[in-house]
């Protein structure tokens, strides 16, 4: 579960962001639509731990993250965390097994082949396990960084713009493939996008 | 998954990038280290015969040439010295030894040295098989002779004029294999040793001057008239170094022959090829700097294309301490490949000069031992790679990775 309170950033003095409070349960999913410019990306980035917001608090599994040290916050943000970017972005010299186990070791977890196998199979792409990543279609990718962001069972599940690069099968296939495995985790669900063809997949959303 | 593998993933990655890294390391490293074998080599060789020796006489030339020909037998004799001006030096009260040498002859290109026992003993040979010469017209064979020869006690063979293999052969006289040196190392194991009297045996009808254009010896029979017994040249010892002082100058001022001092005609060798060797070394110093700055230019690039895979790794966790490793990882692999190659290059290298150099001069080098100038070498490898990679790698530090990650 994560939620937010006040939370507000600035790049200059002059664009202050003020973000709406945010909750989202355990298992539940929120869709956070906007338009470019409307800070959607610098919200996902505050949410994940990148940035810290210039005001406000956000509370993870119980957890307030205003007093964390950095070593904490990528402590926190390696174990609890799973962030999908845009565009799908790997450690380009390693394969795509290697890049599913990279984010066990970086979070400082035992490396378990066994779950990246099962969900290569679950997210479909299992021969692809010893390829390299740049082998793979921009679907086939985006579906092996779900996989990545899925392999330490994070408590919150944080995507930004996951569809928009994706026709519209990739893109339904992507969402259902989101919502069905956050929740089978039981990890809260935050898609923050401007793609209109996700807004009737998602009964919980706000707009920035 | 760890560091390791990821830096050596990233190495294979950029296959031609690290290529040139290497190879320019190697050729750098390979060279020195062939450089730094060679001239411990050298040395051993040059002091290893010299010991014990303090002045050779012979004949009127080039004292550096007289060193060559008499102590490592690799250069022309300069002329021949009257046997009884070498026998006066033995009264002198500085002197301790004198051991004459005689050549001009060969078998096969190894050089037929008639000398006395002493030279034996002066280089502490030892033979294995069969016996010291006595007789005239004995030989007892250098160890690298009977193995390139394959001759054997009880073997004869015909000498052939002259210090290389196409001389005329004295076909009439033969000389017999008594015994064959222990391989030692020395100067011996490359010579094919006979007491004196067989060379004066061998050339007293040939050598006179008004033959000496017609060298071959078809039908002379009639003993030519003896005339005073020849040397080439003599080694000698000191019985104190007060006759380093006084007799070169007296040799040189009183007598038909030349005075040498191996000490300094060796060091005077040396320094004329220091010149090379030192050019040779600051080229291989700016190669393997130029290595060094590919390195550098190498993950300076591979840097900027990686920005948002740091970002990326970052966010997942990686700390920048972690990051910065791994890259230094990287430079540090590198330089540990070209060093590797670079040594075994080296090792080729020396190789391939002992295969020529045996072959023209008898001398052969081995010592695939690493130096403990090459560890040295290893340090300062390691110390480039490292520097060529933290140099970019600081970047790491200055990332910033909501940015980096926002960008794209």
């Amino acid at each position: 579960m994560i939620t937010s309170k006040d939370l507000s950033f600035s790049y200059s003095p002059h664009k202050k962001f003020n973000f709406p409070d945010i909750l989202c349960n355990d298992g539940e999913a929120l869709l956070i639509l906007g338009q470019s410019g409307r800070g959607k990306t610098t919200l996902l980035h505050i949410l994940a731990l990148l940035l810290t917001p210039a005001t406000g608090d956000i509370i993870i599994d119980g957890h307030s993250i205003h007093s964390l040290s950095p070593k904490q916050t990528a402590t926190v943000r390696a174990n609890k965390i799973g962030i999908i970017y845009q565009r799908a972005h790997f450690v380009s010299s390693l394969t795509v097994l290697e890049n599913l186990l990279l984010s066990n070791y970086l979070a400082g977890r035992n490396q378990d082949r066994d779950k990246a196998a099962y969900l290569a199979d679950q997210l479909g792409f299992s021969e692809h396990l010893p390829k390299k990543t740049h082998e793979l279609s921009q679907g086939e990718q985006q579906r092996v960084s779900i996989a990545r962001a899925l392999m330490n069972n994070p408590a919150v599940i944080l995507a930004d713009e996951p569809t928009s690069n994706l026709d519209d099968e990739n893109c339904q296939r992507v969402v259902n493939l989101l919502k069905a495995h956050s929740a089978q985790i039981g990890a809260s669900l935050i898609v923050v996008t401007h793609d209109q063809r996700l807004k009737d997949e998602f009964s919980n959303q706000i707009s920035l | 998954m760890n560091l390791i593998k990821i830096s050596w993933a990233n190495i294979k990655d950029k296959k031609l990038n690290s290529f040139l890294s290497v190879l320019l390391l190697t050729l750098g490293i390979g060279m020195i280290s062939l450089l730094l074998l060679l001239n411990k080599q050298l040395d051993e060789q040059f002091r290893r015969n010299i010991r014990g020796i303090d002045m050779v006489v012979g004949a009127k030339g080039s004292p550096l040439q007289l060193i060559l020909s008499s102590i490592y037998q690799i250069d022309a004799p300069t002329g021949n010295v009257p046997l009884s001006e070498v026998n006066k030096l033995k009264m002198n009260p500085f002197v301790k030894t004198v051991i004459p040498l005689s050549m001009g002859d060969n078998y096969q290109g190894y050089r037929i040295v008639g000398t006395t026992p002493k030279y034996i003993e002066h280089y502490e040979a030892t033979v294995g098989e069969g016996k010291l010469f006595v007789q005239p017209l004995e030989v007892t064979l250098g160890s690298k002779v009977a193995q390139a020869t394959g001759m054997k006690v009880g073997d004869t063979f015909a000498s052939a004029h002259g210090l290389d293999e196409e001389g005329d052969e004295h076909g009439d006289t033969k000389y017999k294999v008594v015994g064959v040196f222990e391989p030692n190392g020395s100067v011996v194991d490359q010579l094919i040793l006979t007491d004196l009297s067989s060379v004066w045996a061998i050339h007293d009808h040939a050598e006179e001057p008004t033959h000496s254009t017609e060298e071959g010896e078809t039908d002379h029979d009639e003993e030519a008239i003896p005339h005073e017994k020849e040397v080439t040249s003599a080694l000698i010892q000191f019985r104190s170094p007060m006759g380093m002082l006084a007799l070169p100058r007296q040799v040189n001022a009183n007598t038909p022959m030349q005075a040498a001092l191996p000490s300094i005609e060796i060091n005077r060798l040396f320094s004329l090829m220091g010149v090379g060797i030192d050019t040779l070394r600051a080229l291989a110093v700016v190669i393997i700097l130029i290595a060094g700055a590919s390195v550098f230019i190498s993950l300076y690039n591979s840097l900027k294309e990686r920005k948002y895979e740091m970002a990326l790794m970052l966010s997942m966790g990686a700390t920048r301490a972690m990051l910065f490793r791994m890259l230094l990882l990287e430079g540090l692999i590198l330089a540990l490949l070209g060093y590797v190659a670079g040594v075994l290059l080296s090792r080729l290298g020396l190789w391939l000069f002992s295969q020529a150099a045996e072959q023209d001069f008898h001398y052969s080098f081995s010592g695939m031992m690493l130096l403990p100038e090459e560890l040295l070498l290893l340090a300062g490898a390691l110390a480039i790679g490292v520097l060529a990679a933290a140099l970019p790698s600081l970047g790491v530090y200055r990332l910033s990775i909501s940015r980096t990650l926002a960008q794209d």
